[in-house]
């Protein structure tokens, strides 16, 4: 058994602790919003929180997070990630979409790091996080925004 | 998808209006021949509660035409922007037909292009019953009514109302048959940004794809497919696989060895433990170098030709004569969203959901695949998480997969077909790999006396179920981009010599496009610095003067680059222009060397693709496209090893763009009065050779094998 916090409810799950997060989440709590790309920590399209601080749920087996907070798109709550998908919204970033759960959950987690992040800030933090899409103009641009409106 | 439809047009009683219409195909439609009749069509249903939904009859990938359809309604209908709504048409050809192909299915950026009069006429049908169903309530002239922004008026009485209570008696009208539509400047919605209608599903969580699919008793399958193209399974023990707990079948199905199980993850652990056997005597064994070496044998032969013009001879003989040969490999689409669907089957009848691009041929095929009649095969059109040509299957291989699994489970069931990142990278469907071979010749003043170029790759729809399209010809998506060409050379010929390999090949952005521009405008940039002339001026110098739209590009992205040569600060400037798509696009690359790595600063981009419905997208499209054709270029390629068998397995060794790697990217769009055309595809051409040419310009180096790195991380 196996028993963590998923966006505020507790979950003691009976199953194999090498299972992966991402398939927990999806196929057992139903939580689609953090995807599936590569299943090898490469391309963040699976990012969730784990107590506050972003994971690759692909590879991350359920067995090593006992007694975690984890935090899925679904449950993501605070003013950071409120500015990033205002800003997300405000100049269309998302085009196929797939990617684009990861993607906010890496950018609220370098906001909440670096209230005010410069151009290389952003490359850092978010070069884990593959769009095939190629959004990153509009990704640069929104994490802009939502720090200007953070800061009021 | 709940709507119905009626030949007459329109479905009284509580629902609203449904609008159904028969319009005539008009001019201008695409470069391709319409082969269907024009049937029905229903695209536009209005709710008493004033939202206007929008039927789209083209997947939304990314491409934005849930918006950009909607935009087309809401323009003639005048409606607000905020009463839109976009929903995908179900799997219908009479209905939803591509009016470029005669069927139903989205490709060759043919969404608007085909579209433009088609869903306008349905908003102004719509409006004009508004305005009859009003005219009639209030007893006053239509003539005196207007509509803006969502509102019924007639300013004589003061009486005004919203599209929904009027919908119901709208419905009772008869439907116009040829309806009038606005004139370019009377525009109020074209031209101007839209925000996306998927924007805030896909940036909550929410929108749903083909994997978010889950139905009660639905299995997941994985399949393990041939290591090599072409192997056949030989043997199988699966006992391994079946004590995998959640493990629930093994069957063997055409394409491979299915298992069957609760859940993803047992699913993945059953393939694991299966042990394979394979019979490799009809599979592709050659290693990549072997297949080089015989497709630049190939070219060297000179192939067939495809287009010629003027006397050749002289190149030979030509004061100073340039070749080159490149090479390009394999390449797989990587959609973020590996490929998957959902098919559940019911008593001799299948119902689908998932990104099918080509629901005709998927429909058929899977019909054909479950020996049941092509109307008990329904599909759901869903979100696809990227497809970049990978989910426009002629061969509908993926939707046959599906149905083979249904098939072979014995039973009806719900079952959701998963490819991993792996078995997409090696799945084949690649861009086919590619040698050109190119020559031509200056005289002692610099002028092209002759230009030469042979392409030598597997054609896309030869041995496929679309090869009667080429009605015996040559393939034209094998060299497309190669031919065509604006510049004025004295003398050209155009071969194309066609290879074989049980290596499956198909469409991927911008198809022939993706290694014809890159070839021609690298070589090209080649031949005017020796024939002394400048990147820019040069290619000007070439066009004819009836080339006004290629002129216009190319004019465009120089002045915005603030063009003044190949280098200026350390930095180099390469500029490449593609028509594609029925798109002008030229686009300028500004590039640092960064220890012997190109690294693209910034990007002008400038595209005439006619109308501009929504300049928003289209900027999208292009740093998109721009972003999709650098990683490429860059990074990527599909190798086979000596022996067959794809060397790359995930994103470690097949790379994508990142973002500290993506450029500032500015866009000019031309003003045109011209009908819309393609910018799904036409961003990608022109960066690969604009950044080799400003690569060349700062370092000397000629690039004629791609990628430009490795493959693998840096």
């Amino acid at each position: 058994m196996t028993s963590f916090r998923v966006n505020g409810r507790d979950h003691d799950l009976d199953l194999d602790p090498d299972m992966p997060l991402l398939w927990v989440l999806r196929d057992e709590l139903r939580l689609t919003g953090t995807k599936f790309g590569c299943g090898i920590a490469q391309c963040g399209a699976c990012t969730v929180m784990v107590d506050g601080m972003p994971r690759r749920s692909c590879v991350t087996p359920i067995g090593q997070i006992e007694g975690s907070e984890v935090t899925t798109i679904e449950g993501m709550d605070g003013s950071e990630v409120k500015a990033v998908q205002a800003a997300w919204t405000a100049i269309d970033v998302p085009q196929c979409g797939w990617c684009q759960s990861g993607q906010i959950l890496s950018a609220t987690a370098l906001l909440q790091q670096v209230p005010s992040p410069s151009d290389d800030d952003i490359d850092n933090a978010m070069a884990g996080n593959i769009c095939r899409c190629a959004t990153y103009v509009r990704i640069r641009q929104a994490i802009h925004d939502a720090a200007r409106t953070l800061e009021g | 998808m709940g709507i119905l439809t009626t030949r007459r047009g329109f479905l009284a009683g509580g629902t609203g209006l449904v609008l159904a219409l028969t319009l005539p195909v008009g001019r201008g439609r695409a470069q391709m021949t319409v082969t269907g009749p024009f049937a029905p069509n229903a695209f536009v249903r209005i709710g008493t509660d004033d939202l206007v939904t929008v039927t789209i009859k083209h997947i939304e990938m990314g491409q934005g035409p849930y918006t950009g359809l909607a935009t087309l309604v809401a323009e003639e209908l005048d409606a607000d922007w905020a009463q839109m709504r976009a929903e995908a048409a179900p799997a219908d050809d009479t209905l939803y037909a591509n009016l470029a192909f005669g069927a139903q299915g989205t490709g060759g950026s043919t969404a608007i292009a085909n579209s433009f009069m088609q869903m306008r006429k349905a908003g102004a049908a719509a409006r004009a019953m508004l305005v009859a169903a009003a005219a009639q309530e209030w007893d006053v002239p239509a003539s005196e009514i207007t509509v803006k922004a969502g509102v019924i008026a007639h300013s004589g009485s003061g009486r005004s109302s919203g599209f929904g209570a009027l919908a119901n008696a709208a419905a009772t009208q008869p439907v116009p048959e040829d309806p009038p539509v606005k004139a370019q400047a009377d525009f109020a919605l074209i031209g101007t940004d839209r925000p996306k209608l998927d924007t805030v599903s896909k940036s909550n969580g929410t929108a749903q794809f083909t994997m978010d699919v889950y139905r009660d008793g639905m299995l997941t399958v994985l399949v393990a497919h041939p290591p090599k193209f072409g192997a056949t399974l030989a043997g199988v023990d699966d006992s391994a696989a079946l004590a995998v707990k959640g493990v629930r079948m093994v069957r063997p199905i055409p394409s491979g060895v299915a298992v069957y199980a609760t859940n993803t993850y047992a699913a993945l652990k059953g393939r694991d433990a299966l042990v394979l056997d394979w019979d490799d005597s009809a599979a592709e064994t050659r290693g990549t170098e072997d297949m080089f070496a015989a497709f630049a044998e190939a070219a060297a032969q000179g192939g067939q030709t495809v287009e010629e013009e003027g006397d050749l001879a002289p190149l030979d003989a030509a004061a100073t004569v340039l070749s080159a040969e490149y090479r390009f490999p394999y390449l797989a689409h990587a959609p973020m969203e590996p490929l998957d669907a959902v098919i559940e089957t019911r008593g001799g009848k299948a119902e689908m959901w998932f990104g099918s691009q080509f629901p005709s041929f998927d429909r058929l095929a899977v019909a054909e695949a479950l020996g049941i009649a092509p109307p008990d095969v329904s599909i759901n059109v869903l979100l696809a998480g990227g497809s970049f040509g990978r989910r426009a299957q002629g061969s509908a291989h993926l939707a046959v997969e599906a149905a083979e699994v249904a098939k072979a489970a014995g039973r009806d069931g719900t079952f959701k077909l998963v490819w991993t990142r792996e078995d997409d990278l090696r799945g084949g469907y690649y861009r086919p790999m590619t040698v050109h071979r190119l020559r031509a010749g200056l005289d002692a003043d610099g002028k092209i006396v002759g230009w030469e170029n042979v392409v030598a790759n597997q054609s896309i729809l030869a041995g496929t179920p679309m090869e009667g399209m080429l009605q015996g010809g040559p393939d034209n998506t094998s060299f497309e981009g190669s031919t065509g060409l604006p510049y004025r050379f004295a003398a050209r010929r155009i071969g194309w010599a066609a290879m074989e390999s049980p290596v499956s090949v198909l469409w991927w952005r911008s198809v022939g496009h993706t290694h014809t521009a890159y070839a021609v405008e690298t070589f090209l940039d080649e031949v005017l610095e020796a024939a002394g002339q400048d990147p820019v001026q040069g290619r000007l110098d070439l066009l004819a003067a009836e080339s006004t739209r290629e002129r216009a590009v190319i004019e465009e992205a120089a002045r915005m680059a603030g063009w003044q040569g190949r280098r200026r600060d350390g930095k180099g400037y390469g500029i490449a222009y593609a028509k594609s798509f029925g798109s002008y696009v030229a686009q300028v690359a500004e590039v640092e060397d960064r220890s012997g790595i190109p690294h693209v600063t910034r990007v002008w981009c400038a595209i005439d693709c006619g109308i501009a419905v929504n300049p928003n997208v289209i900027r999208a499209q292009m740093e998109g496209g721009i972003g999709y054709g650098l990683g490429t270029a860059l990074h990527s390629r599909i190798t086979l090893a000596p022996g067959g068998g794809i060397e790359q397995s995930n994103f470690h060794d097949y790379r994508m763009l990142r973002i500290n790697e993506m450029p500032a990217v500015e866009v000019s769009i031309i003003a045109s009065d011209q009908d819309p055309t393609g910018v799904g595809e036409p961003g990608v051409p022109p960066i690969a050779p604009a950044m080799a040419n400003a690569w060349r310009a700062l370092t000397g180096q000629k690039q004629y094998q791609l990628p430009f790195l490795g493959g693998a991380m840096a």
